[in-house]
């Protein structure tokens, strides 16, 4: 049944944002501690023991599958509510503050990517 | 008549608005996309930058903080595009990840998740005290912006910085977001993004769980989830440093 799947997906979502929370805790703060990375762990951990086991049907999969798939759209609708008028009235201390630490960011990211081995960089995906 | 039949379908409907709404600007993207761009910019980098224009057009009418969805007509895009969907969305797209992969790269995203946090805080107290912000707490609460918007404040309310402050810092992080979403797909070519390590090294680096999930979407949807894994520790060490070993360290110096 497609709900299996669905229904995996939200008790790993909420189980990754139980411990993130108690890690925000336990750390002595208010904030959730990588809830949602701790949620993307155990949901890949537990497709591969189901895998194994053989006990997840192609039906139960496309109930997560469909969620990752609109994906895209959820972030599209993310960008209709960010606050751009208040971003653009920040002034040039946000302004140039945010330009720097993409730019200063952008150039390590070409750099550490510079060093990858060209032959993983052949790899497919899939 | 037909119009308010029309808004009250719409209002009591919101999601279900909201989903038709994004649809249609994916597929107005799409469109532009192949016939104007030739398929060069991807309809999602387009769609973003659309909803970012939709944002900007719905804050300056209803005057509220939250774009579009501060419009009662299209109050479900707030549910579509909030932090429950997003994140549901998020985890559901680690079903496409390989653990392999994953597990190699582990150890340099940690490294870039660190300077992901140290570097832009640097360049935000920089900037700061350049702009004459003298006081720890302000430079502290500026350079957290830097990070990610929820930094800023998290660390300002900690360590009492001024309202004023606080709007420049949250400021700050929502530029960076945008920057990060608009910027990637153009950038990717120098960025070298094309592995699911590289990914998770731009997730580290760039931060801002929204910025780096939408850049990637834009980019190539396959590396979404590489990245995603990484920038969703983003917020969570920032707010750990940010008001204690990043503040500790901006007081000693000043």
């Amino acid at each position: 049944m497609i709900i299996y799947g669905t229904a995996l997906l939200a008790v790993c979502h909420l189980l990754g944002v139980i411990i993130g929370d108690l890690l925000g805790r336990a750390l002595g703060m208010q904030t959730n501690v990588g809830g949602v990375g701790i949620a993307m762990l155990i949901l890949i951990f537990v497709r591969i023991y189901l895998h194994k086991s053989g006990r997840l049907s192609a039906i139960s999969e496309s109930g997560v599958h469909y969620w990752g798939a609109i994906y895209i759209p959820v972030v599209v609708a993310m960008a209709m509510q960010q606050n751009v008028v208040a971003a653009l009235k920040g002034g040039p201390v946000a302004l140039i503050a945010a330009v720097g630490s993409v730019v200063l960011c952008g150039l390590f990211v070409s750099f550490i990517n510079r060093m990858e081995p060209e032959t993983e960089a052949g790899e497919d995906g899939k | 008549m037909m119009w308010e039949i029309l808004e009250k379908a719409a209002k009591e409907n919101g999601l279900v608005t909201a989903f038709a709404v994004v649809g249609l600007v994916m597929l107005v993207s799409g469109v532009i996309s192949r016939k104007m761009t030739c398929g060069r910019v991807q309809g999602s980098a387009i769609a973003i930058l659309i909803g970012l224009a939709l944002a900007y057009v719905g804050g300056k009418i209803s005057g509220g903080s939250k774009g579009l969805a501060d419009l009662a007509l299209f109050s479900g895009v707030g549910l579509m595009g909030g932090n429950m969907l997003r994140d549901f969305a998020i985890v559901a797209t680690a079903f496409e990840v390989h653990a392999e992969e994953a597990k190699k790269a582990g150890w340099i995203g940690a490294i870039a998740l660190l300077l992901g946090t140290v570097l832009p805080f640097i360049v935000g107290v920089a900037v700061a005290w350049a702009f004459g912000y003298r006081d720890a707490v302000s430079m502290t609460t500026i350079g957290a912006g830097a990070i990610t918007y929820i930094v800023g404040p998290v660390t300002g309310g900690a360590i009492g910085a001024t309202s004023d402050v606080m709007a420049l810092s949250i400021a700050t992080g929502v530029i960076k977001a945008i920057l990060v979403m608009v910027s990637t797909p153009v950038a990717a070519k120098f960025l070298r993004l094309k592995t699911p390590r590289s990914a998770m090294v731009f997730g580290g680096l760039a931060g801002t769980v929204s910025g780096v999930s939408a850049g990637l979407a834009a980019t190539d949807r396959k590396l979404v989830p590489y990245g995603a894994l990484v920038a969703t520790f983003h917020t969570g060490l920032g707010c750990l440093m940010g008001p204690s070993v990043l503040f500790f360290i901006v007081r000693a110096l000043v």
